[in-house]
């Protein structure tokens, strides 16, 4: 074992954070956290086509199909340098460099690659995902979106939700029921629908911290060429998995890493409050950036059996479970530490309120998104301790 | 950077495993609990015969010649088994130059380690052939005084305390910042120690709840049981990976607060794991015949040092 990086991987830094030093000071400013969705897309892929032109877009993706074909310690490099760089994070690309893209990468045709990949590296095209619904959400596969061959189109009739960046979006993966008939896993296919589409109705649902983040998506009777198709009818599933396979522990390296920021401003605000007197709040706030550091020692742990197996394995569901368990209680003590200035995002007290109440707030989802925390619980309890699923 | 175990590291692991399992199982501790005071001299012997106490001993000076991060492996398994006595201190003696020893890495010689508190709680006297204090910045080896009586009823079954009136004198031992450095191993090894009693314990709840049933089904399948040894597998594997960085770290002379940070993130996991044993075994899981409540209280042992977890936490909070 070693933390200390090889020759290459301190060159590939060095290189990177030239990069950033030089680049990043003729990125546009931000634009303000609200639901201007177009403002985020100009930013969000404006900055995908920097890494591109720097030959940073597709970090992770083989370089047959033009990425980067970094290994996942480098992968971890990237993400940690530009985090701490206060690079702009991957925002509206990430269906489409992290999931999509790399599923196109690994199942679709040599035509269709052609067709898609280049549109995610360039920061041309935003991808949604098309995946849950009302009645399919922890049992995914139980999806009923209908998919009916007419010539040589799909005709495509339901309901999806939880859609991210929907209103921006050019393209989406969706997985529709195919044969109904079928055992739940057997019946289902991975294919591209364009956004501009007739026939898809996206309604923006607000979240609890007042953001419309995601979207439900009505489709009604929306024709999906058959060449769109990724991988054979009624393989959906598995083509909808491979991506988990190759799963290398980085999801939340800038999630963690911001959380970090947070311990720091948080020991400052609890300076200004007086509430660093107490030491209870010292205390509970030295456990929780220990827990954090725990948390970057196991992601590195997990890209590294990435790097050796190929996969962290389930690696990343530990990570998850433990992360979201430290937010909370960081989020709890930040509005301990705030008392009553917590209680207007507005921050007339100046205490960069906003930061952390939205956190709080958003760590309400860490347990939910991308399989909640009781799955986690389940995957962790089945797969890694071996014991019977309930029936 | 790499932080799986490379394929020597899992070797040793898994022949340290062995033995320990083999060695000292369930009737291996009771046997040592029914003799309060001692200490196990062939089970040191071997010990040291497989080279635990002279792990981070130069070879040229008689020792393996291994660094933290397989003294963090191989305390991690010891941990497992709950092998009684002063392994920690031993190991660490053995890392002094010029403490004036003999038999230290060869396992015939039993050295303990103790920080001069009130009340002075000696583990294992009776055992010992020598006694580090660490009071402040300096550090004593001492002859262990005789005479004494131990308590009557330690908390841990396999912790034999005694209590001393006075600091007992020695002479001093000089090294580079020596009582840092012992405290910090101290530490390093106690977390690797207590991730291990926090997997013993966790493997023996996973093992019951695969076999118990009731409402005609194992209680393993119900949520509400395998989440409780989920929580505590997802403890237990952050805990080791931070174990394991806080030693390469050590190793690579950049520690910095990775000690303190690991020796929090142990001792909390191996809470969560003896304690979720014990919840799942029900009933005989309070009960004195089930191991779980050895791992506790090892655990709870471990926690009061030396560097105890509170002092690592204040030495986190002060870095913020």
């Amino acid at each position: 074992m070693k933390l200390a990086l090889t020759d290459q991987e301190v060159a590939f830094r060095d290189e990177l954070r030239a990069w950033l030093a030089e680049t990043l000071p003729t990125v546009p400013p931000e634009p303000p956290h609200d639901d201007d969705w177009q403002a985020k897309r100009a930013y969000d892929t404006g900055w995908q086509r920097r890494l591109y032109e720097a030959g940073y877009a597709g970090i992770a993706w083989p370089k047959e199909y033009g990425g980067r074909g970094a290994s996942p310690t480098e992968e971890l490099i990237f993400l940690e340098e530009t985090e701490k760089a206060g690079a702009p994070y991957v925002g509206c690309n990430f269906v489409g460099t992290l999931h999509a893209g790399p599923t196109i990468g690994a199942e679709a045709t040599p035509e269709q690659k052609a067709k898609y990949l280049p549109g995610v590296l360039k920061g041309d095209n935003v991808w949604c995902q098309g995946f849950s619904e009302p009645g399919a959400g922890s049992d995914l596969a139980s999806l009923r979106t209908k998919a009916v061959l007419d010539g040589d189109h799909y005709v495509v009739t339901g309901q999806k939700i939880w859609t991210s960046h929907a209103q921006i979006a050019d393209y989406c993966e969706l997985l529709v029921r195919t044969d109904p008939d079928a055992p739940k896993h057997r019946g289902i296919t991975w294919m591209v629908m364009p956004m501009d589409t007739p026939g898809i109705d996206i309604r923006p649902m607000k979240t609890l911290a007042g953001t419309s983040d995601f979207s439900e998506m009505f489709l009604d009777e929306v024709r999906i060429p058959v060449e769109n198709r990724v991988g054979d009818e009624n393989d959906g599933w598995r083509v909808a998995m491979v991506t988990f396979s190759f799963e290398r522990g980085t999801a939340f390296v800038s999630e963690l890493l911001g959380s970090f920021r947070l311990v720091a401003d948080l020991a400052e605000v609890a300076r200004k409050t007086g509430a660093w007197d107490d030491d209870h709040v010292r205390r509970e706030l030295a456990i929780i950036a220990a827990e954090l550091e725990a948390q970057w020692a196991l992601t590195k742990r997990n890209v590294s059996r990435a790097a050796r197996f190929g996969t962290a394995g389930v690696g990343g569901s530990v990570f998850k479970l433990a992360y979201h368990d430290t937010k909370v209680r960081l989020g709890d003590l930040s509005m301990e530490v705030l008392g009553r200035a917590g209680l207007a995002l507005d921050d007339p007290a100046g205490l960069s309120a906003v930061d952390h109440v939205e956190r709080r707030l958003y760590t309400l989802s860490l347990s939910i998104a991308a399989g909640t925390a009781q799955i986690q619980k389940n995957i962790v309890g089945e797969r890694m301790l071996g014991l019977p699923r309930e029936r | 950077m790499d932080l799986e175990p490379t394929d020597d590291q899992n070797t040793l692991r898994d022949e340290l495993r062995r033995f320990v399992s083999a060695r000292v199982d369930h009737d291996a501790r009771w046997a040592a609990a029914a003799q309060p005071g001692a200490v196990d001299r062939d089970l040191w012997r071997e010990l040291g015969s497989m080279g635990v106490f002279g792990l981070l001993v130069a070879e040229d000076a008689g020792g393996v010649g291994l660094g933290w991060a397989e003294a963090a492996i191989v305390f991690e398994e010891l941990g497992r088994a709950a092998v009684p006595g002063p392994t920690i201190a031993t190991a660490l003696a053995a890392t002094i130059d010029g403490l004036g020893l003999d038999g230290i890495v060869d396992g015939t010689a039993v050295v303990g380690l103790v920080e001069a508190a009130d009340p002075l709680f000696v583990e294992h006297l009776d055992g010992l052939d020598a006694l580090l204090v660490l009071d402040g910045g300096s550090v004593t080896l001492a002859d262990p005084p005789t005479g004494t009586t131990p308590v009557e009823h330690p908390l841990d079954p396999l912790t034999p305390l005694t209590m001393l009136g006075a600091i007992p004198t020695g002479r001093a031992v000089e090294g580079d910042d020596l009582a840092h450095q012992l405290r910090a191993g101290s530490a390093l090894l106690g977390a690797a120690f207590q991730v291990g009693l926090g997997a013993a314990a966790l493997e023996l709840g996973t093992d019951y709840a695969k076999d118990r049933e009731q409402f005609g089904r194992v209680i393993g399948s119900f949520q509400a049981v395998k989440h409780i040894l989920a929580d505590a597998a997802v403890g237990l594997e952050v805990a080791r990976a931070a174990v394991h960085a806080a030693a390469v770290a050590r190793d690579e002379r950049a520690e910095g607060h990775r000690i303190a940070t690991a020796r929090i993130v142990a001792s909390r996991a191996a809470h969560t794991a003896t304690e979720a044993c014990i919840q799942v075994h029900g009933g005989m899981g309070y009960t004195w015949e089930l191991d779980a409540h050895l791992f506790l209280k090892r655990v709870l042992v471990l926690d009061q040092g030396p560097a105890p977890v509170h002092a690592a936490v204040g030495a986190v909070a002060a870095s913020l």
